[in-house]
C-alpha cells in the first residue's frame, strides 16, 4: 500500500510526464506537418529545428525519466513494503528536474538552442540550454542514490532474503542510467559549457560525439527499463498467470547493466575519428545485448503461455485464444512484442556496419527509433499507469473500453506512422531536414509516403488525448478500498537467490571495466591529439 | 549460507564464469578486429602487426608514408585529394614542366591560352591539373586524346606539369565582391532546394575546394560539353559525385548561361 506522502510525489511525476509528453506529441505531429507535401516551405528553417529540439529533448530526456522515477518510488514502497526513505530528497530531485527542464526549455523556445537534443557539436547554443541539462542530470541522480538507498536499509532488515525481483530490476535500471548519463554530462561540463560560456572557441566535435556516443545506446535500454519491468513484475499477474522465472529475470537485468554501455560507438560507424577495430568491438558487444532481449522474450512468452493455459487454453496454439484479450495490460504487451518484432527486424540493418551505409543519417533511422520507443516501449508506460493508477488515486479506473481503444489507436497508427517513414528512408530521404521540394521528380514519389505518416501521427494525437482522457477520469471516479498491490509471482517461489545475483557489486565492476577497455583508448588519444578541435558555430544565425 | 558466500572470489563460480566470459569474448573481438581484419584487407597497406594495430585503433596515418599507388581501381578517381597533396611550387618542378609542356602546346596554347577548342591550362589549380592527367592516365576520366598522351607521364612528370601551367598567367583570379555582383543567381547562390550549391563555394569567389578546377576564362564549348558530360553521367571521376549531382539538376539553359558566364570572365 502506498502512503500519501508517496503518492503525490509519484502522481507529480507521472503528470508532469504527460504534460510533457502531450506538448512534445503535438509538435511531432506539425513537424511531420511542415516536413510533408501538405505545407510549403517555411520560410525560417530555425522554427522546425526548434520545435524537433522541444520536441526530442522532452521525449527523450524528461518524459522518459520522469517515468522511470516515479515507477521507481512505486516500486520501492510496494516491492520493500516499507515507507520510503528520503521523501524531502525525492522532492529536491522532483524540483531540479522541473527547473532543469524550464532552464533548458526556455532558450530553446527563444529560439537560441536549435542545437537538437544530441546537441551537435561544434554547434553551440545558449549556455542556459546545457545548465538545464545538467540540472535534470543532476536530479535524476538523487533518484539513483534513493534507490540505493532504499535497497540497503531493506537488505539491512531481511539479512539473507533475496530481494524483490521489481526492486532488483529497478535498482539495477538506477544504476545503468547514474553511469551512463556520466557521458553526456563529461561532454557538457568539459567541452560544451566552456565555450557556451566563452571560456574557449574551438571544440572537439569527435571527441564530443564519442562522449556522446556513451550516453546514447544506454539510454535508450534506460528507456526500456520502465517496459521490462513491467513485462516481468506486472504482465503475469495482470492476465493472470506465473512469471516462468525469476532467475532468468535477474539475469537480464545485470546482463543489460553489464553490455548495454559498451557499445556506443554503433552509433559512429561513419566516424573517422574512431578507428576501425574499436568499432568492431562495439559491434561484438552490441550483438551481445541480443542475448538479454532473447532471453526477455522467451521468459514473457513462456509466462503468457502460462496464463493462457491457466485460462484453460490447450494444445499448441489454443492458449492464445484463451488470454484475456479484453484485458488493457494483454493488448499492450501483445502490441509492444509486435512492435518490438519490427523494430529489431530493423535494428539488424542498423547494426550491420555495410548496410548502415545505405541508411545512415535517413528517415529510417527517425522510423526506426519512433517504432522502438515511440511504440513498443512507450505503449507500455501506458499500462504502467493504468495499472497503477487506483493506488495512486484510491479511485476505480473504470473506462477499461477507452484504454483497449487508446491502445489499439496507438498501436495502429505507430505503424501507420513508421513504416512509410522507414520506407522514404530507404529512397534516401535525409533526416533533420525541414523541407523537401516534393515537386522535384526525383521527390515526388516520397511525397504520397511523408503523407501517410502525417495521418498516422493523427491517430497518434488522438490516442494520447484518450489517454489523458482516462487518467482525469480516474481522479474523478468513486473512491473504492484497495486490494494489496501485488506483483507477479514466480512459477517455483524465490527462496535463495546466488548473492551474485542478489547484489550488483559484481555487474557494476565489469560495466565498469568494459567501459574503460571500449571507451578508454579513443578517448585519451582524441584528448591527447593536438589539432583536433574546430571553431564552434553558434546555433543562432539570423 | 547465502551471507557468507563471497562474490569476488576465485570459489564463486559467478564471478569465475561472468569475468571470464566478459574477458574471453573481448579477447576473441580485439584478436579479430585489430589483428585478423586489418591484416586480411587488401585495400589497407599494413606494414606489419604493430601498424595493424595502430591502424585498428584509430592512431592518424600521417606520419607514416601514404604512396599514393596508379593502380586503376573501382570508384570515380583513386587519387586521394587533400589540402597537402601538392607540394609548394619549386624553380626545379617549374623548370622540369617547362621542359616537358612542349608535348603540350600545340592543343593547349603556347602559354597554356589554347586558340583550338582544349581547355585553358595557364593559370588552373596545380592540384586540378595533377588531378586530371592522373585520372586520364588510370582510365578514370577517359579521352581518346589526352589518355594517350597522359600514358608516359610518371607522378613526378604530372607534378611538374601541373606546376609550370599553374603558374602561367590567365587573367585576374575571380574575388568574393564579383561573385556577388552580374552573376548568375546559379553561380552565385545555387539552388539549395536542389541540392546546388553556389559554383562559387566550390571552384572560386566564394571558396576554391581543393581539386575544384578553375573555370573563368574557359572556353564555353569546353565548360558545356564537361557539364554534358557530368550530367549524363559519361563523366564520372569526381569524387563523391560532387558535379554530377550538380549537373543532372540543372536545366539546359542553366547550364548555357552559367557556360557563357563563365567563358566570358
Ligand atoms: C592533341 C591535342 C592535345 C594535346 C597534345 C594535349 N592535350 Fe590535354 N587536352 C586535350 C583535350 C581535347 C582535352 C579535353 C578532354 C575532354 O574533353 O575530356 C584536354 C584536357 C586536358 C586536361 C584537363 C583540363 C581540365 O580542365 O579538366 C589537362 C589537365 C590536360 N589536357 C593537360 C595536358 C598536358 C599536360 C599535355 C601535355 C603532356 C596535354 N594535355 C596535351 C587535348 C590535348
Ligand atoms: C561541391 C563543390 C562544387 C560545386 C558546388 C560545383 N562544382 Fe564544379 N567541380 C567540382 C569539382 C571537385 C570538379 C572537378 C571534378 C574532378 O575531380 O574531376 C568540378 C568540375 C567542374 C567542371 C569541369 C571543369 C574542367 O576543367 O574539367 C565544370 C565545367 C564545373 N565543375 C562547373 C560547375 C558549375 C557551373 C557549378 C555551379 C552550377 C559547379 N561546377 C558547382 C566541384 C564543384
Ligand atoms: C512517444 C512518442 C514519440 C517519441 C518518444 C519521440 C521521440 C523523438 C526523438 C527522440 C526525436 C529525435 C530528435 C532529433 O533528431 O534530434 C524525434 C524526432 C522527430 N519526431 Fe518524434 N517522438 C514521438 C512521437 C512523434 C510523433 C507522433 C510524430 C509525428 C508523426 C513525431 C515526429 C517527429 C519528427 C518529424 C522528428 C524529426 C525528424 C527529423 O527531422 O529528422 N514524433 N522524436
Ligand atoms: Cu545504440
Amino acid at each position: 500500500m502506498l502512503s500519501n506522502g508517496s503518492r503525490r510525489l509519484i502522481l507529480a511525476h507521472f503528470w508532469l510526464a504527460f504534460a510533457a509528453f502531450l506538448l512534445a506529441l503535438v509538435l511531432g505531429e506539425w513537424q511531420m506537418y511542415i516536413r510533408s507535401p501538405l505545407h510549403d516551405w517555411i520560410s525560417n528553417p530555425e522554427l522546425y529545428y526548434r520545435a524537433v529540439t522541444a520536441h526530442g529533448s522532452a521525449m527523450a530526456y524528461v518524459f522518459p525519466l520522469l517515468v522511470a522515477m516515479g515507477f521507481g518510488y512505486a516500486i520501492a514502497e510496494l516491492a520493500l513494503k516499507q515507507p520510503l526513505i528520503g521523501l524531502r530528497w525525492a522532492w529536491a530531485s522532483f524540483g531540479l528536474v522541473v527547473l532543469g527542464t524550464v532552464t533548458a526549455m526556455a532558450p530553446v523556445s527563444m529560439g537560441l538552442a536549435s542545437v537538437l537534443y544530441t546537441f551537435y557539436p561544434p554547434m553551440i547554443g545558449n549556455a542556459f540550454f546545457y545548465i538545464g541539462i545538467v540540472l535534470v542530470v543532476v536530479g535524476s541522480w538523487i533518484w539513483v542514490a534513493l534507490m540505493g538507498i532504499n535497497l540497503n536499509a531493506w537488505k539491512k532488515a531481511h539479512s539473507g532474503e533475496p530481494v524483490p525481483l521489481p526492486m532488483f530490476a529497478n535498482v539495477a535500471g538506477a544504476y545503468l542510467w547514474a553511469w551512463t548519463s556520466v557521458g553526456a554530462a563529461m561532454e557538457i561540463l568539459f567541452q560544451i559549457l566552456p565555450v557556451a560560456l566563452g571560456f574557449k572557441s574551438t571544440i572537439d566535435a569527435g571527441l564530443a560525439r564519442v562522449f556522446f556516443s556513451w550516453t546514447l545506446h544506454a539510454i535508450v535500454y534506460f528507456w526500456l527499463m520502465p517496459t521490462y519491468i513491467a513485462f516481468y513484475v506486472l504482465v503475469p499477474r495482470a492476465i493472470g498467470g506465473r512469471l516462468y522465472s525469476d532467475a532468468m529475470a535477474r539475469i537480464s537485468f545485470v546482463l543489460f547493466l553489464v553490455f548495454s554501455m559498451p557499445i556506443g560507438m554503433h552509433h559512429l560507424f561513419q566516424d573517422p575519428q574512431v578507428g576501425s577495430g574499436m568499432k568492431f568491438m562495439h559491434a561484438v558487444f552490441t550483438a551481445m545485448v541480443s542475448v538479454p532481449t532473447l532471453l526477455t522474450i522467451f521468459t514473457i512468452c513462456a509466462s503468457v503461455e502460462i496464463a493462457g493455459r491457466l485460462r484453460g487454453g490447450k494444445g499448441a496454439l489454443g492458449w492464445i485464444a484463451a488470454l484475456p484479450w479484453k484485458n488493457p495490460m494483454m493488448l499492450a504487451v501483445a502490441f509492444s512484442f509486435v512492435m518490438l518484432g519490427f523494430g529489431g527486424a530493423g535494428g539488424l540493418i542498423n547494426m550491420s556496419y555495410q548496410l548502415d551505409f545505405v541508411i545512415h543519417n535517413t528517415q529510417w533511422v527517425t522510423g526506426h527509433f519512433h517504432l522502438i520507443f515511440g511504440g513498443a516501449i512507450v505503449i507500455m508506460y501506458f499500462a504502467i499507469a493504468y495499472d497503477l493508477w487506483p493506488h495512486l488515486t484510491g479511485r476505480a479506473l473504470e473506462s477499461v473500453r477507452l484504454m483497449r481503444a487508446q491502445l489499439w489507436l496507438w498501436f495502429i497508427g505507430m505503424l501507420v506512422v513508421t513504416f512509410p517513414w522507414h520506407f522514404v528512408g530507404i529512397l534516401g530521404m535525409p533526416r533533420r531536414m525541414a523541407y523537401f521540394d516534393y515537386s522535384h521528380p526525383a521527390l515526388a514519389p516520397q511525397a504520397i509516403y511523408v503523407t501517410v505518416t502525417f495521418v498516422g501521427g493523427l491517430l497518434l494525437v488522438a490516442s494520447a488525448v484518450l489517454f489523458i482522457l482516462v487518467l482525469v477520469r480516474g481522479h474523478l471516479a468513486n473512491r473504492i478500498t484497495l486490494p494489496e498491490f501485488r506483483f507477479s509471482t514466480p512459477v517455483h517461489a524465490t527462496t535463495r537467490v546466488p548473492v551474485a545475483l542478489n547484489s550488483f557489486a559484481l555487474w557494476i565492476a565489469l560495466m565498469i571495466g568494459l567501459t574503460v577497455v571500449n571507451y578508454g583508448f579513443p578517448i585519451a588519444q582524441l584528448m591527447a591529439l593536438p589539432q583536433t578541435s574546430v571553431p564552434a558555430v553558434p546555433s543562432v544565425v539570423k | 549460507m547465502m551471507e557468507t558466500e563471497r562474490v569476488f572470489s576465485l570459489r564463486n563460480v559467478w564471478f569465475t564464469a561472468s569475468v571470464g566470459a566478459v574477458i574471453g569474448i573481448a579477447a576473441v573481438a580485439a584478436l579479430i578486429g585489430f589483428i585478423w581484419i586489418p591484416l586480411e584487407q587488401s585495400n589497407k597497406t599494413v606494414a606489419g602487426l604493430w601498424d595493424a594495430i595502430c591502424t585498428a585503433a584509430g592512431v592518424p596515418e600521417s606520419f607514416r608514408q601514404v604512396q599514393q599507388s596508379a593502380a586503376p581501381i573501382a570508384g570515380p578517381s583513386n587519387v586521394i585529394v587533400s589540402a597537402q597533396m601538392m607540394k609548394p611550387a619549386d624553380g626545379l618542378s617549374i623548370g622540369r614542366g617547362a621542359a616537358l609542356a612542349p608535348q603540350c602546346t600545340m592543343c593547349h596554347g603556347v602559354r597554356g591560352m589554347s586558340h583550338a577548342d582544349a581547355p585553358n591550362l595557364a593559370g588552373q589549380h596545380d592540384a586540378a591539373i595533377y588531378k586530371q592527367l592522373r585520372d586520364f592516365k588510370s582510365g578514370h576520366r577517359t579521352s581518346a586524346i589526352m589518355g594517350a598522351l597522359v600514358a608516359g607521364l610518371g607522378d613526378q612528370d604530372m607534378r611538374d606539369l601541373a606546376a609550370y601551367f599553374a603558374g602561367l598567367p590567365r587573367g585576374p583570379e575571380a574575388t568574393a565582391a564579383d561573385a556577388r555582383h552580374e552573376a548568375p543567381v546559379i553561380v552565385r547562390n545555387g539552388s539549395p532546394m536542389r541540392n546546388i550549391a553556389g559554383c562559387t563555394s566550390c571552384h572560386g569567389g566564394i571558396d576554391i575546394k581543393t581539386g575544384s578546377p578553375r573555370l573563368d576564362g574557359e572556353s564555353e564549348s569546353y565548360l558545356r560539353a564537361q557539364l554534358l558530360a557530368f550530367a549524363t553521367g559519361a563523366r564520372h571521376n569526381d569524387i563523391y559525385g560532387q558535379m554530377r549531382n550538380v549537373a543532372r539538376q540543372m536545366t539546359p539553359e542553366e547550364i548555357d548561361t552559367t557556360a557563357r558566364f563563365f567563358a566570358g570572365r
